[in-house]
């Protein structure tokens, strides 16, 4: 029998710059059932989706949608062919109310006057089809439960009549009832003849519910598999499974005495009685997933969220850094993942984002010495490789390599004894890479104490002395160097 | 650190960029000292008058309190913040000082200082507000304009209060060489100073380009916030103070409307509202383009109200110009 497919994607690749995010990838989701997308971090699994909901375009390769090829050039395409795609983030407006939220893209073509009535009576029969008229359709968006929203999104595409809906890891933030309630939704979906692409990194939830599987690695297709064929540990092997290609520079390790200990901290919501000790020289990966509390702690010892409990002891010393400016004061540094938002100051010069962190070593009464910055700029800049056109320019102006550079070059500069690197190598090609990992050694041998968070599990087996893992706001164990596998990480990471 | 080898060459090949320091990109970067000096040869063509060193003393001794505003907004603005209070608490400056003076024989040096002060209490207040408890300039301002303008009245019962001569009227005297146009011109200097040459006024654009960055550096970004607002206040201070005694009148209807003369020279001189991008010197060139539009058009004798329309449409035109060499660079 002849298959009939709702979402085709023939041979996508797709290149950012220089760097190839997807090569040759290739997705089939058959009518009406749930195709489940897996992969680690940086796969390539949201970079696929982007092309399918239009926020990218792919460079090769096919895309065809009920059996018809289509040309899709914006999200407003995908959306009238039936594909919907639900983000993490989910695109409503907490201002709104329930019922305004469900037919926000309809309300525009309502004509003059918004029938608020006949409004109302459809939100609530889009929410009754799902089992929850308890939602009130007057309700502002930004009141409910962040379960409650997922279903005003939900909602929002069926009212599109949208036969396809992307899930993109809908369950990260629910609770566990509300995950089985979310899962039995999907699967009514699935009966009411709606296709489903679901991406989790649970992979219980995934064997539970999906009928194919489809694995990305490293931008690359996998295999596809039925579910029902396959087990957890076969999945695993799968998403991992490769040799190391990239280089890792060699380091002299040289591991002195502890630096950092942390007891029993909790911090927000996401961070959990997290115990771990840092020595100099060393370096130590963070892994597990996004979202699993490793950035939190962090920036719970810098000082940037408040603690809730437990203890940081730094050279020897109990601390509790109230803000990042006492934390460098002591010579404890942070690089932050997201170099844009919390990083860099983009529309400033190459020049003053270097020296940010260490006018002190520039100034004289408050006063700048122009001269002695740029020597000193220069001079950092080129011994960390850096390539730029003036340092007058702004930021924003070189590639992501070299902007993360920058950013590194303004920690160099604060003379840290202990610096975490969060993500560091995030939307960098592979030569810049290396550069930051040659950084990275050069410090640890000059005996500063390395963190390295990473969601890259190369990264971290490339490069660290031993691994943490946290799930869930918790330490999921630790790695020593010997045992530092992709198996052993996503295990913990997983909780398998 | 600064000294890592790790085996890089020094002269390493540049990354390419479309580095124009043609004359185009010259017209951009000066727009503002352009438009100001054509203004000038323009007026000076319009009227015979403009050129005469009686008008020219006319518009420093007018333009020195309006400039010292501006280059308070300035560095709010490049902050990322707005101060509304600033008219306000010209007033302020203007009755403190001449209530001093006047009610209770200060003599006029102590006076200024003391009307300084409290406007720089004034300035404190609306950055705690801003830095502290969260509040966005915009309005925190606002409530100090209020607040200012109130307290202005209250002090003087609403009466102007006279100014006997040889008291605050030295500074703007002839004998002294006008105090109060020698004074803007050191503070301008000052200030461009500090912007470029200070950590302060780095840190000021810093955080309204990213205070999260920047927090994240190790700066205390609050005090620098509310120390903004603290250094307009004083400026602006001063400036009631220079028009009491140009008017030898404290009054408490002083500088109403400046705070938006002082927005429009910040954007006319380039600055941005969402912060991080502004100049002292190209601010006061706008405050100046502001204030030789309207003595031109007095010496023409337009109509006053005619003068706003007109002053409206410079100001969109100005910013117009910023936006359209922003595009044109972008699309480089």
């Amino acid at each position: 029998m002849q298959k009939e497919y709702a979402v085709q994607m023939k041979n996508i690749t797709k290149h950012f710059g220089g760097v190839k995010a997807l090569t040759d990838v290739s997705l089939n989701v058959e009518k009406g059932e749930i195709h489940a997308l897996i992969g680690e971090n940086g796969a390539g699994k949201s970079t696929l989706m982007k092309i399918l909901a239009g926020a990218y375009q792919n460079d090769k390769g096919q895309i065809l949608i009920n059996g018809k090829e289509a040309k899709i050039t914006s999200p407003k395409d995908v959306i009238n062919l039936g594909v919907s795609v639900i983000y993490q983030e989910f695109m409503l407006a907490p201002d709104l109310t329930v019922a305004e939220n469900i037919f926000i893209d309809k309300l525009a073509d309502s004509g003059m006057l918004i029938n608020w009535k006949m409004l109302k009576k459809r939100a609530k029969e889009e929410l009754k089809k799902l089992g929850f008229d308890d939602i009130d359709p007057e309700e502002k968006v930004g009141s409910l439960s962040v379960a409650y929203q997922q279903i005003v999104e939900i909602c929002k595409c069926l009212a599109r009549e949208s036969n396809v809906l992307v899930f993109d890891e809908p369950t990260a933030v629910l609770t566990f009832s509300e995950t089985q309630k979310l899962l039995s939704i999907i699967n009514n979906l699935k009966n009411n003849g709606v296709s489903i692409i679901y991406i989790s990194h649970r992979l219980e939830e995934l064997l539970e519910i999906s009928d194919h599987i489809t694995v990305l690695k490293d931008g690359k297709y996998v295999d596809t598999v039925v579910t029902s064929s396959i087990n957890k540990e076969e999945l695993v092997s799968m998403m991992v499974g490769r040799e190391i290609t990239q280089l890792f520079p060699e380091r002299k390790t040289k591991i002195g005495k502890e630096i950092l200990k942390v007891d029993n901290l909790s911090a927000g919501n996401l961070v959990k009685d997290v115990s771990f000790s840092i020595k100099s020289g060393e370096v130590v990966g963070f892994s597990g997933l996004v979202g699993s509390g490793r950035t939190e702690a962090m920036r719970a010892i810098f000082g940037v969220d408040k603690k809730k409990s437990g203890k940081v002891i730094y050279f020897g010393e109990e601390v509790n850094f109230k803000d990042p400016k006492e934390a460098i004061n002591k010579g404890f540094g942070l690089l932050p993942e997201d170099r844009k938002k919390q990083g860099l100051l983009l529309e400033q010069s190459i020049r003053m984002n270097t020296t940010i962190a260490s006018m002190f070593k520039i100034k004289k009464f408050g006063v700048i010495n122009h001269n002695k910055e740029k020597e000193y700029v220069e001079d950092l800049l080129a011994s960390i490789a850096t390539k730029y056109g003036s340092m007058e320019d702004n930021v924003n102006s070189l590639s992501g390599g070299n902007q993360q550079k920058v950013a590194l070059a303004k920690w160099l500069s604060a003379d840290c004894k202990c610096l975490v690197f969060d993500e560091p190598t995030r939307g960098v090609d592979v030569g810049a890479k290396t550069e930051i990992y040659k950084i990275i050694n050069q410090l640890a041998e000059e005996g500063v104490g390395v963190i390295v968070i990473s969601s890259e599990m190369s990264e971290i087996i490339g490069m660290c002395d031993r691994a943490i893992v946290m799930r869930q706001g918790l330490i999921a164990g630790e790695v020593d160097k010997s045992e530092l596998t992709e198996n052993n990480l996503i295990k913990l990471a997983m909780g398998v | 650190m600064a000294n890592m080898e790790l085996g890089y060459d020094k002269n390493l090949p540049k990354e390419k960029k479309n580095k124009k320091l043609n004359f185009k990109q010259f017209l951009i970067d000066n727009n503002t000292y352009i438009i100001l000096v054509l203004l000038i040869i323009i007026s000076s063509m319009l009227t015979d008058t403009f050129l005469t060193s009686m008008n020219l003393r006319n518009i420093a001794l007018q333009q020195a309190a309006p400039i010292l505003v501006a280059i308070g907004m300035l560095f709010v603005i490049v902050a990322g913040g707005i101060d509304l209070s600033v008219g306000s608490v010209m007033a302020v400056g203007a009755t403190v000082s001449a209530i001093l003076i006047s009610d209770m024989g200060m003599n006029y040096l102590p006076a200024m200082f003391l009307a300084v002060v409290i406007g720089i209490i004034f300035g404190l207040f609306t950055g705690i507000l801003v830095a502290y408890a969260g509040m966005q300039g915009f309005v925190a301002s606002l409530a100090t304009m209020t607040i200012a303008r109130g307290v202005s009245f209250v002090i003087t019962g609403g009466r102007p209060v006279k100014l006997e001569s040889g008291t605050l009227d030295t500074i703007v005297s002839k004998e002294f060489f006008y105090p109060i146009i020698l004074i803007a011109i050191v503070l301008i200097v000052v200030f461009a100073f500090v912007q470029k040459y200070t950590s302060w006024g780095r840190i000021a654009i810093a955080i309204g380009s990213n205070p999260t960055a920047v927090q994240l550096a190790g700066i205390r970004t609050k005090r620098y916030i509310m120390s903004t607002y603290a250094v307009s206040a004083a400026l602006a201070a001063l400036a009631g103070v220079f028009i009491a005694a140009r008017s030898s009148t404290g009054s408490a209807t002083v500088g109403m409307g400046q705070e938006l003369d002082a927005i429009a020279a910040c954007v006319i001189g380039g600055a941005s509202l969402a912060g991080g991008k502004g100049f002292v010197v190209k601010a006061v060139a706008g405050g100046l383009i502001l204030g030789l539009i309207g003595n031109i058009m007095n010496l023409m004798a337009v109509p006053s109200y005619p003068q706003d329309i007109i002053k409206g449409f410079i100001i969109i035109a100005a910013v117009l110009l910023g936006i359209l060499t922003n595009k044109s660079e972008k699309t480089v």
